[in-house]
């Protein structure tokens, strides 16, 4: 592996891997010292074009763990806010011998094209790409799922026939897109519900079922896994929905839909959270959500990922 | 053209008198770690721990065995395709203070033991570490000695030797190639 751009292209075989050796990045984390030197000597560039606390730490504590040292780049106050293209920030990243290249754009693509381009020889990793793909959360939250369902025996099992619904801004979800490719090659079943505002063209023909109405989906899906999407207000420049009392009484999980789920149902949040918008309080902090794990999941598959770009010879089977 | 120099009772022969002499050094079974290095030292860690379990009747297997992947440490990583890792279990008491006794199949350049050696740092604090490798074929690169060996085999670089055992190979036998 080279670079990780997308799970639509991820291999099952390819995929189990990641998540195997996350699960040994994760025993790491419970030890007296918290790091392996795999990766000294290596350096890792973050690459933010855009603002994102979360999944820059997750990749920073990452890195860190594998002992490579870390560069965060974030466009605001940058050359970049001044007008440098990312031909030019690629390269000085390689001048300075970046051997992992960590990026977030708000341009779906932008990833790949710092791939395919000879401008840095490093491996690339896809943090969030407009609306196009995010692939460790996709890798994270799959993680997530395998551990609460086969606990300790999870080495070498995807999630076939697992039922995930995943509810919200369909649209400008790069979460929900990774996750869906993810889920499909792992062996789940994915339903999307949405407002018909934030389901995208083009989304009949994905494998996934589309719904509009999440108490019927809940009632006729009976699903393993529920994962809300944060309703992204930045994104929100035009009215999707009259307003966000309607969206959470509609499309929010609230106490009483929590209810419905069963005792081994998990919730999912991808962070951060609008409680009381998507999600209230008591489902957010009741025993089936797993936020907190899907955030020190995510740094063990950032390790995996990283481990797996950046250690071994850079051999061309680019 | 391989040629066995150990079968399988050759194989059982040399772990029970390495397990009775890790009992002789350690004297009993108390504060023994038995940590094996994956993939093959790892079983023979297990059989050394039924053995020793045979031998001195308090000793509970499950509380002394485990396992210790190496892989994050090695000095080669970038010199050779990426390796996937391998689990390590601690027995639950953790090692410290303990006498941890690493169990590798074949002891040959002595790198492996090196990085078992910070892998091991990384976890906690043994009183002593001691080596049990089943095979010696010398060609020792860093200066590191096994405490017990099942048989020692003068080798020259250019042979394979390779150890085989039943719970994966489907049969106990050592072999040179070459």
């Amino acid at each position: 592996m080279k670079h990780l751009l997308s799970t639509r292209d991820l291999a099952r075989d390819d995929a189990i891997r990641i998540l195997d050796i996350a699960e040994d990045m994760s025993e790491v984390s419970t030890r007296e010292v918290k790091k392996l030197p795999a990766l000294r000597g290596k350096t890792v560039v973050n690459l933010f074009f855009e603002d994102s606390t979360r999944t820059r730490i997750s990749f920073e504590a990452a890195a860190k763990r594998l002992s490579a040292d870390v560069i965060n780049f974030s466009a605001k106050g940058s050359s970049v806010s001044k007008g440098e293209s990312l031909k030019d920030t690629a390269q000085t990243l390689a001048a300075m011998g970046a051997d992992g290249v960590v990026i977030r754009h708000p341009a779906s693509g932008a990833p790949q094209v710092l791939a395919q381009s000879d401008w840095i020889d490093a491996g690339v990793v896809n943090a969030g790409d407009g609306t196009h793909e995010h692939p460790t959360q996709a890798l994270l939250d799959a993680f997530t799922m395998r551990r609460r369902i086969h606990g300790t025996a999870s080495r070498g099992k995807a999630l076939d026939g697992v039922s995930v619904v995943i509810v919200g801004d369909i649209l400008h979800s790069r979460v929900a897109r990774s996750n869906l490719w993810l889920l499909r090659t792992l062996g789940a079943e994915v339903t999307f519900v949405a407002p018909a505002t934030l389901v995208p063209v083009g989304a009949d023909t994905w494998p996934a079922t589309v719904s509009f109405d999440l108490d019927a989906t809940l009632a006729a899906v009976r699903p393993d896994v529920l994962m809300m999407l944060r309703i992204q207000s930045e994104r929100m420049n035009a009215a999707y929905f009259p307003n966000a009392r309607e969206y959470s009484r509609q499309w929010g999980l609230d106490d009483e839909r929590l209810a419905l789920l069963g005792p081994d149902s998990i919730v999912m949040h991808p962070g951060p959270m609008n409680r009381g918008l998507e999600i209230s309080a008591g489902a957010a902090d009741s025993a089936q959500s797993t936020v907190l794990e899907q955030v020190a999941n995510g740094v063990s598959i950032r390790m995996a990922v990283l481990y797996l770009l950046l250690s071994g010879e850079r051999e061309a089977h680019a | 053209m391989a040629r066995t120099v150990l079968q399988q009772t050759d194989i059982a022969r040399a772990l029970t008198r390495i397990s009775h002499e890790i009992l002789e050094s350690n004297r009993g079974a108390g504060d023994l770690v038995i940590l094996g290095i994956p993939t093959r030292g790892v079983i023979l860690a297990e059989r050394i721990g039924q053995l020793i379990a045979g031998i001195e009747p308090g000793a509970d297997p499950a509380s002394m065995i485990g396992s210790l992947d190496i892989t994050m440490y090695r000095d080669d990583l970038s010199k050779n395709p990426t390796r996937a890792p391998s689990p390590t279990r601690v027995p639950r008491n953790g090692i410290d203070g303990k006498t941890v006794v690493l169990v590798d199949d074949v002891l040959y350049s002595g790198r492996t033991i090196r990085a078992a050696l910070d892998a091991l740092g990384d976890l906690g604090r043994p009183r002593a570490v001691r080596l049990a490798a089943l095979v010696d074929r010398g060609h020792r690169e860093l200066p590191i000695r096994a405490d017990f060996v099942g048989k020692n085999l003068p080798t020259s670089r250019e042979e394979r030797i390779h150890v085989r055992l039943a719970d994966i190979d489907g049969v106990d036998e050592v072999t040179i190639e070459g």
